[in-house]
């Protein structure tokens, strides 16, 4: 992984010293909150129902045991013993106090990590896919262009006050599983005719308020212009980019308003004065950069050893978990393992400070002392060896970390919602719960197959319900919760935005309204046929005329 | 006479800036509208210059960049980041020598990265302590990205 060196550290100090300075003028009174609330947005704070809430940044996912140890020391001394991972590969403390908030950033300092530019109108954490480095179907790794953005976007002096915020996401393999289709920029690592590596470029995706499926600005851009070519991006977007209207004020918007054709031709001809310039990547600096992501020291392993193949002969369910928990490795003889945050009863993404040390534990024990934290809010170790998976599971059961239900229903994708954040028009978490405790069945939950469920409180769209094959979002009807249901959305290669079957429903409702839906794709479906595949062949129809038959 | 922040120190400003678009100068140095200063300039006695809002269409006066003293970026709020663009257009792209400097919503935690993307001096807003917010350029010893300041970017200077 990325270390930093003495400017890294220098450079995170003295933000920390910065934000404890205005962290002081503010409660001293010298500056206003409407002065204060920019700066510790970009510090990662925020002000919440409760208490303040601090995002931590985990860029592009990737951290490690000694910083899971770090993060459930803060968990314990300033909080209240848990934190809860984010859709943005990030972790948030939900109880800290502010004035130990400078603290705080301290002690993450301490470990190479840090919260800026977590929230606030400017680039945030760069997210990718949260098997890179070790998926079976990666072209090329995307953690050190990953990294080149990091440091490019970290305290950029001219794209500290954007119109609104702006996420770039970046994938380097065959499935996309960093939802590029629906970030502010998506870039997709690729390799051209002449087997150059550079990106294809999409712009002006994004969910939120007005959901949005990028559109392709480049084709190929030579990795070497990465960052004149985001400066171009950057500096459009914040000369043009509406700031009149929040609402209106992300990239999409201004894409939309200058069509893509438009937009891409003031990028290019942006880009042209910048091409070239002193930001332009040498070799030496991609090799410097992908010199911190080399492979860890594998052992040459056979696979299917027999501590594998005699466990899964003794216990269906660790077969159970293989099957769902585990990923193909592209070394022989290893498996990428995801824990699971999402057993019921459990808010979704949310862990415990000895679990944190737990997973630290795991990952030194069995997987190079390597985390990742997927944005669907689960945790992965991605080296672990097959002969140690049966042993890995059993700690992982003991920890609550085994639930076999990777990638199906109950594996939802949740904000916080109403019981923790100022925005929620609703509650999110008894919602998740409700449906898991529904299906709780494992057989039937397995044999309902993949199926992306994604809840968010508030049209921000924190819980990505847009992209779920079923979304959930969470509306206010004169004071009341209510719940909207969108079939049909999807990340990945066929992204595409759900679409609302009909009026909305009260939180009870929900758990019956569900079996529904998933009874005609039962009833429906072909043989093989996943969840999203049935409803794309069939439509929205058959389910909406299921759902609301009793309400006529 | 207000103070402000000039080549890294509190200096007395000698320059008036005039908000509104009046074409009657006083007679001294003035920092006027762009409109107004593009129309009016020759008439005057004394040095003037232009101030710009966030979103001037800058063409107009590059013929005159080698020539000016001083321009002006507006801040109407410190959260507009649209000057720290037109600023790095203004040094970078058409070589803007003279004094750029920073008016409106100017504050402390804003003045390190003015100062990265070109500006030199800084009308810090008039209810705060220049001399308190001096201290904010030096916030940060490096910094990673290519500036106005900064020819090369970090990961060309440090392995």
């Amino acid at each position: 992984m990325y270390r930093y060196n003495e400017v890294d550290a220098r450079i995170v100090g003295e933000r920390v010293a910065q934000f404890r300075d205005q962290t002081r003028r503010f409660l001293a009174g010298e500056l206003s909150e409407e002065e204060f609330r920019p700066l510790r947005l970009m510090n990662g704070l925020y002000i919440q129902r409760h208490a303040p809430m601090l995002r931590v940044a985990i860029p592009y996912g990737h951290f490690s045991s000694h910083q899971m140890r770090k993060l459930a020391h803060i968990a314990r001394t300033y909080d209240k013993g848990y934190a809860h991972f984010t859709t943005r590969q990030n972790v948030q403390f939900n109880w800290p106090a502010l004035e130990n908030v400078p603290d705080i950033l301290a002690e993450l300092a301490d470990v190479e990590m840090h919260a800026i530019q977590t929230s606030g109108n400017c680039v945030r954490n760069t997210t990718t896919d949260a098997f890179a480095g070790v998926a079976a179907d990666e072209l090329l790794d995307p953690r050190p262009w990953c990294e080149i953005i990091r440091q490019w976007s970290t305290l950029h002096p001219e794209f500290a006050y954007l119109p609104r915020k702006f996420k770039i996401a970046v994938s380097g393999s065959l499935e996309d599983r960093a939802a590029t289709w629906v970030h502010d920029i998506g870039l997709q690592v690729v390799r051209n005719a002449d087997g150059e590596v550079g990106f294809r470029v999409l712009v002006g995706g994004g969910l939120g308020r007005t959901p949005v499926i990028g559109e392709q600005v480049r084709e190929f851009l030579p990795g070497e212009h990465l960052l004149t070519y985001l400066d171009a991006v950057l500096r459009v977007y914040n000369r043009f980019g509406r700031r009149d209207n929040k609402y209106k004020a992300r990239i999409k918007i201004l894409v939309k308003a200058m069509t893509v054709e438009g937009f891409a031709a003031k990028v290019e001809d942006e880009w042209q004065h910048l091409k070239d310039g002193a930001a332009t990547l040498r070799a030496q600096d991609i090799a410097h950069f992908a010199s911190f992501f080399t492979a860890p020291a594998y052992e040459v392993l056979p696979p299917h050893p027999v501590e594998l193949t005699a466990a899964m002969d003794a216990q269906p369910a660790f077969v159970r978990w293989l099957e769902r928990n585990t990923r193909a490795h592209r070394q022989p003889g290893y498996r990428a393992v995801v824990l699971s945050l999402k057993k019921t009863g459990v808010p979704p993404g949310d862990i415990t400070a000895e679990q944190m040390d737990a997973v630290a534990g795991m990952a030194e024990r069995f997987g190079f002392g390597e985390i990742r934290a997927a944005h669907e809010q689960n945790l992965i170790l991605p080296d672990v060896r097959e002969q140690d998976l049966f042993a890995l599971w059993t700690l992982a059961r003991e920890w609550g970390f085994a639930t076999p239900n990777i990638g199906l229903l109950t594996d939802m994708i949740c904000c916080p919602g109403g019981d923790f954040c100022g925005l929620a028009n609703a509650k999110s978490i008894p919602v998740a719960e409700a449906i898991q405790r529904r299906f709780d069945d494992l057989d039937y939950l397995h044999d309902l197959g993949e199926i992306d469920c994604n809840l968010s409180g508030c049209i921000n769209a924190c819980g990505h319900h847009h992209i779920g094959h079923i979304g959930i979002l969470g509306v206010d009807k004169n004071g009341e919760e209510w719940y909207q249901i969108t079939l049909g959305g999807s990340q990945g290669n066929l992204a595409s935005l759900g679409k609302v079957i009909g009026p909305s429903f009260a939180q009870a409702d929900i758990p019956e309204v569900f079996e529904k839906i998933l009874g005609v794709y039962i009833a429906r479906r072909q043989a093989g046929e996943r969840f999203i595949e049935t409803v794309r062949r069939i439509g929205l129809v058959p389910f909406k005329e299921s759902v609301y038959a009793q309400h006529h | 006479m207000r103070n402000i922040i000039k080549n890294g120190q509190v200096t007395a400003d000698e320059w008036l800036l005039l908000r509104e678009e009046s074409h009657l100068w006083p007679a001294q140095d003035v920092i006027v509208p762009l409109e107004v200063w593009l129309s009016a300039r020759l008439a005057h006695s004394h040095r003037s210059a232009p101030w710009l809002a966030p979103d001037a269409d800058i063409a107009t006066l590059l013929p005159h960049l080698a020539d000016l003293p001083l321009i002006a970026i507006d801040f109407p709020a410190f959260t507009d980041g649209r000057g720290y663009s037109l600023a790095r257009l203004l040094r970078e792209r058409y070589g803007y020598a003279g004094e750029l400097r920073a008016i409106g919503d100017v504050l402390q935690d804003q003045l390190y990265y003015l100062h990265q993307t070109g500006f030199d001096s800084f009308a810090v807003r008039e209810d705060r302590d220049a001399t308190q917010a001096l201290a904010a350029l030096q916030d940060f010893s490096d910094g990673y990205q290519v500036t106005w300041r900064r020819a090369e970017p970090l990961f060309k200077r440090v392995f």
